[in-house]
């Protein structure tokens, strides 16, 4: 085999190269020339091609991305912004927690298991290339028509993928989403986050500064995994017919992503390492051109020094390679020694391939031949930067004006009516209880998990001396978001904040996964826009900055794209978790409490989708200041005491908040329906800036001062009450809801909670 | 240069959750007639010189005490010179 | 002057810092072994925690099984040193022939995490005397491969000598035979358990506290400084 040399490809100037195949327009191989003053050696080519795919370069979105920076509110709490691998936020007491969320779709549509197990490896690593001790993880997941025998398959092999990677590297699963949609049939979103925790000193970035460091590869050994993966997957659709594009895809080994995580955080501890970049998205392409961008600028790598599993690769396909477990490291010269003898402690192979120097350029040598000799800013950060025409959709005024109004589509109008519509939409699949899936995950290892599913927020104790801990929550209603992304993105947001809120954490930063269509179609193009300006316009006023996130284009079967899905992540800080709201109501007597005003607002609710499949009108509204004094109620609340319970409301409105809670708590309570508002309207009404609180007697009087005072409307709707059950003839636990069209609907916790929990058994067990 | 193929499998006592699983599948894509189905593994050693009776012995000996747990799993050799 | 719990880390334990946690509520102090160190360090008692030791590769257990501390080990627990193999380290108790029978993959085939509730039926053991007989207790299970499996003859050696030291109660989980969840040695100085005691020992993280009771059992064994009975 002969190898394509820089010093050939000077030679051979018109040499024709496979560049669309590996999914380069012809303006950028253009542009490629241009940088390099010559036409690219192969291997060059395959930096290039990965590099300033859709999923590594960002050039599609990067200049709507921008305003996540240009708008980032002031945060003394922020202590890495947005560009690194993932942001870093100060939570006191010399502690500081990392997070991130990215995606893995397209993998998860080929290969279920081992594209969602990949996708929580490529997290994680982004988290200890941080400096961090990654300590739990979410994945926020969305599937198609639960009744299509396709999503059964895909459904199955993600939440085996996950838990089986993640049970195994010790990471504790303390939330996500399952959400169903046929938008979604052909394009599973596999979303996944991590947080880690750290001390301020051990803050690690992603830079090989120090002329003379070692680069040293460790990790797995470097194979055929997912050549062409990136580019090539992330960046195409997929056509009608399904998977026809199978290559190779990524295949993890979570043993050996444990032995990384020990590994590289002892040496981290140790002091041996300047900068450190994990191996993802365009393996040692992206994160050698990443680490010489940052540093010094300049890098030599000996590419044949890389251990390999498969010795047929060349070195195009070694620079493409994304197989996984693999980590670099810059290290001064005195402390390789020291650096390799933590790896052989922990079994984890290591190689010297590389050196800075103030060269300004990244080149590769293969056997002592020169393959590679490129600017690496060029490479890693200046790829091509697209302002794609973006135009609202001439189909979105005809959806915005289908208002499901009463005339519109048929409500319940009696007592009766109303239970039907109460026991189908308890267990309805993006209602029913998620157990099924959630109880295949570990969530008590490390023993910090304070809450998890079905808890708002996941809870993790960072400190066992104060109880200083976090709390992190992933949401998105994608339906919102199909009827007007701007507003779709900031409902996400606000109830991702909320869900921190409500479990007693004050919101600090935010990450976001925006999973869209096809970037070539204007229409997908102004809902990203129109997302993005969304979601920063809500963290300026809000003050809480957007960390960092992930894009992933592409997510369309023909001319289908899915809804539009930005998934928000919030993180929030709690002094002390001991003091942390749960959903479970506690004693007889206790006062339920609504927090925030319902109006008729059934435009893209589960109820429109479940019972009519139907989606038109305009998303909720949505005022940020008084999102904000919620948020405030419900922490100073927690902090004070006032609260034995408290539950978001989110999809499928109050009832759905209050039977969750009812289940949860196995305690019944009688209930009702406020004077002014319609019944059906009270239960499934998907207004925004609400949650349910649950009050002690002894606290009423400093609650409802609270709430005066702010100015917010708190209205008491139920009492807690064990003995509602039997005083009307039921056995067991009980709701009883009153002034339902003159007349009353009781029904037994039991009852809603073998509905809810039958579902998801039924369909994929 | 020979290869030793060590086959375990789960002694026919022992619920083997993974062959039946695998049953039923059959049995939903279409393939009728199949009675049982055991998932077991292979180990495939590759091994230096020719394959003496105490190399065989030795092999034995691993497949006895690493390669298969004699409480729940059976073990064949095969030699392939 | 408190007793010293040695707790080891294979390449991929990941319940030993929560069993050292136990460790420390109950009152010892928890002392880390690292699996290439062939050294008990003075210990008093061992805990073999849980995790994917090895990432449960060939089969749970087997490869750790060989691992130079493991030799210490089953040295010292054959000279009734109290050795308690939570999940995983009932798995490697098991392939050390320490205790009879194997682990098998879960009859349903999918990892669960429960909380679950457990019968102990045994309290004379090192590691079970502090609990009544007959207690009804709450204690967080997470395994795939959890089914406890032996043949009749064995099974029936257990029951006969009261060796079976925790039942499952409500549902099986896993296919355990005689929905057993944990046993002892003739000894009763080495006991395994496939539920996690140490992830129910404060009332913040955990289910309920009922599996400290575990670790201050061992402390009350080692403190009284009785030969253990079954």
């Amino acid at each position: 085999m002969s190898i394509d040399t820089v010093g050939n490809a000077k030679e051979t100037p018109v040499a024709q190269q496979p560049f669309k195949e590996l999914g380069l327009k012809p303006d950028e191989y253009a542009r490629i020339k241009e940088i390099l003053g010559r036409r690219p050696t192969s291997s060059e080519l395959a930096m290039y091609s990965v590099m300033w795919s859709e999923h590594c370069s960002y050039k599609s979105s990067k200049v709507h991305l921008r305003q996540f920076g240009e708008k980032a509110p002031h945060s003394d709490a922020l202590l890495v912004g947005i560009g690194e691998n993932a942001g870093v936020v100060d939570i006191g007491h010399g502690w500081a927690v990392t997070f991130k969320v990215e995606s893995h779709n397209h993998p998860s549509y080929v290969e279920p298991y081992q594209g969602a197990a990949t996708g929580v490896g490529g997290i994680v690593r982004d988290i200890i290339s941080m400096g961090a001790r990654p300590v739990a993880v979410m994945d926020p997941l969305r599937f198609g028509d639960p009744l299509n025998p396709d999503t059964r398959r895909v459904l199955t092999g993600v939440v085996s993928g996950i838990g089986g990677y993640g049970n195994c590297l010790g990471l504790p699963n303390i939330g996500g989403e399952i959400v169903f949609d046929p938008s979604y049939q052909g394009n599973p979103l596999v979303n996944a986050l991590c947080v880690g925790t750290m001390k301020h000193e051990d803050i690690h970035l992603a830079a090989a500064s120090g002329v003379g460091n070692s680069v040293i590869l460790y990790g797995a050994r470097t194979g055929g995994d997912g050549i062409g993966g990136v580019s090539v997957l992330a960046s195409e659709t997929f056509d009608a017919d399904g998977p026809a594009k199978r290559p190779s895809v990524q295949v993890g080994d979570p043993f050996m992503e444990k032995l990384l995580i020990e590994c590289t955080l002892e040496v981290l501890h140790a002091g041996l390492v300047e900068g450190i970049q994990d191996l993802g998205g365009a393996g040692i392409s992206c994160a050698t051109s990443e680490l010489a961008s940052n540093g010094e600028g300049g890098m030599h790598v000996w590419l044949d020094r890389v251990l390999l599993r498969d010795h047929t690769l060349s070195p195009e396909e070694i620079l493409m390679s994304e197989s996984q477990e693999r980590m670099c490291a810059v290290v001064l010269p005195n402390k390789v020694e020291e650096f390799m003898a933590v790896c052989k402690k922990w079994d984890v192979e290591a190689v010297v391939i590389g050196e800075v120097n103030a060269s300004g350029r990244l080149t590769v040598d293969w056997h002592g031949e020169q393959i590679v000799d490129v600017p690496p800013r060029s490479v890693a950060h200046d790829g091509p930067v697209y302002d794609r025409p973006f135009a609202r959709p001439v189909w979105l005024d005809a959806r915005q004006s289908d208002t499901p109004t009463a005339e519109r589509l048929a409500r319940p109008t009696t007592a009766s009516e109303i239970r039907d519509t109460l026991l189908r939409m308890v267990a309805a699949p993006n209602l029913a209880a998620k157990t099924w899936v959630t109880s295949q995950y570990d969530r008590y290892v490390r023993g910090n998990t304070v809450l998890a599913q079905p808890e708002d927020s996941g809870m993790i104790r960072v400190d066992e001396e104060t109880g200083l801990g976090v709390a992190v929550s992933t949401d998105c209603n994608a339906r919102f978001a199909a009827l007007d992304p701007y507003r779709g993105a900031q409902l996400a947001f606000a109830e991702s904040y909320r869900n921190v809120a409500v479990t007693g954490a004050v919101p600090l930063a935010v990450t976001n996964c925006l999973n869209f269509g096809s970037p070539e179609d204007p229409a997908v193009m102004w809902q990203f826009e129109q997302a993005v300006t969304g979601l920063a316009d809500a963290c300026l006023e809000m003050g809480t900055p957007v960390t960092g996130g992930n894009v992933s284009f592409y997510n369309q079967t023909g001319e289908v794209a899915i809804h539009p899905t930005p998934v928000v992540g919030v993180l929030g800080v709690i002094d002390d978790v001991a003091r942390r709201t749960p959903m479970a109501w506690q004693e007889d007597g206790e006062l339920i409490y609504l927090l925030g005003e319902t109006t008729d607002e059934l435009a893209g609710s589960e109820w429109a989708h479940e019972v009519h499949a139907h989606l038109g009108g305009l998303p909720p509204v949505l005022d940020l200041t008084k999102e904000r004094t919620l948020a405030e109620i419900l922490v100073a609340g927690s902090r004070d005491g006032m609260f034995s319970a408290a539950h978001d409301v989110s999809d499928g409105g109050v009832i759905q908040t209050l039977v969750e809670m009812a289940i949860r708590s196995n305690i019944g309570a009688r209930l009702w329906v406020p004077e002014d508002l319609d019944p059906f309207v009270f239960m499934w009404s998907e207004s925004a800036t609400r949650a349910v609180v649950v009050v002690p007697r002894s606290e009423e009087m400093r609650f409802s001062a609270m709430c005066e005072a702010r100015n917010f409307a708190a209205t008491r709707i139920g009492v807690v009450d064990s003995q509602i059950g039997s005083e009307y003839g039921l056995s067991g636990q009980a709701l009883r809801l009153e002034n339902i069209y003159g007349s009353e609907v009781s029904v037994t916790i039991s009852d809603l909670s073998q509905a809810s929990e039958k579902t998801l058994p039924a369909l994929f067990g | 240069m020979a290869t030793v193929v060590v086959s375990v499998f789960l002694k026919p006592e022992i619920l083997d959750p993974q062959g039946r699983a695998v049953l039923g599948a059959l049995g939903r894509l279409g393939l009728s007639g199949v009675a049982d189905v055991r998932q077991g593994k292979q180990f495939i050693l590759t091994v230096d010189a020719e394959i003496t009776a105490e190399k065989l012995a030795e092999i034995n000996h691993i497949a006895e005490t690493l390669l298969s747990n004699p409480v729940i799993e059976d073990f064949t050799v095969q030699v392939n010179q | 002057m408190t007793a010293r719990v040695g707790v080891v880390t294979f390449p991929g334990s990941l319940d030993d810092h929560d069993a050292a946690r136990a460790v420390t509520l109950a009152g010892a102090d928890a002392v880390s072994l690292w699996h290439g160190d062939a050294n008990l360090h003075n210990v008093d008692a061992i805990v073999l925690p849980g995790g994917f030791s090895y990432g449960d590769y060939l089969r749970c257990g087997a490869i750790a099984r060989f691992a130079p501390v493991m030799e210490k080990v089953i040295e010292a627990a054959h000279a009734g040193m109290p050795v308690l193999g939570i999940c995983n380290g009932f798995q490697i108790l098991c392939e050390s022939h320490l205790l009879p029978g194997a682990l098998t993959r879960n009859d349903h085939l999918h990892f669960i995490c429960r909380d679950q509730k457990l019968k102990i039926e045994n309290n004379s053991s090192a590691w079970t005397r502090d609990y009544e007989l007959g207690q009804e207790i709450v204690v967080p299970l997470k395994n795939g491969e959890g089914g406890f499996v032996a043949d009749d003859y064995t099974l029936d050696q257990l029951e006969a000598e009261g060796r079976v030291i925790a039942r499952y109660l409500d549902l099986n989980p896993n296919g355990s035979r005689r929905d057993i969840a944990g046993i002892t040695n003739v000894a009763g100085n080495v006991v395994g358990l496939m539920p996690h005691p140490e992830h129910a020992v404060e009332d913040l993280t955990g289910p309920t506290t009922d599996g400290l009771g575990f670790f201050t059992s061992v402390l009350t064994t080692l403190l009284a400084g009785q030969a253990v009975s079954v």
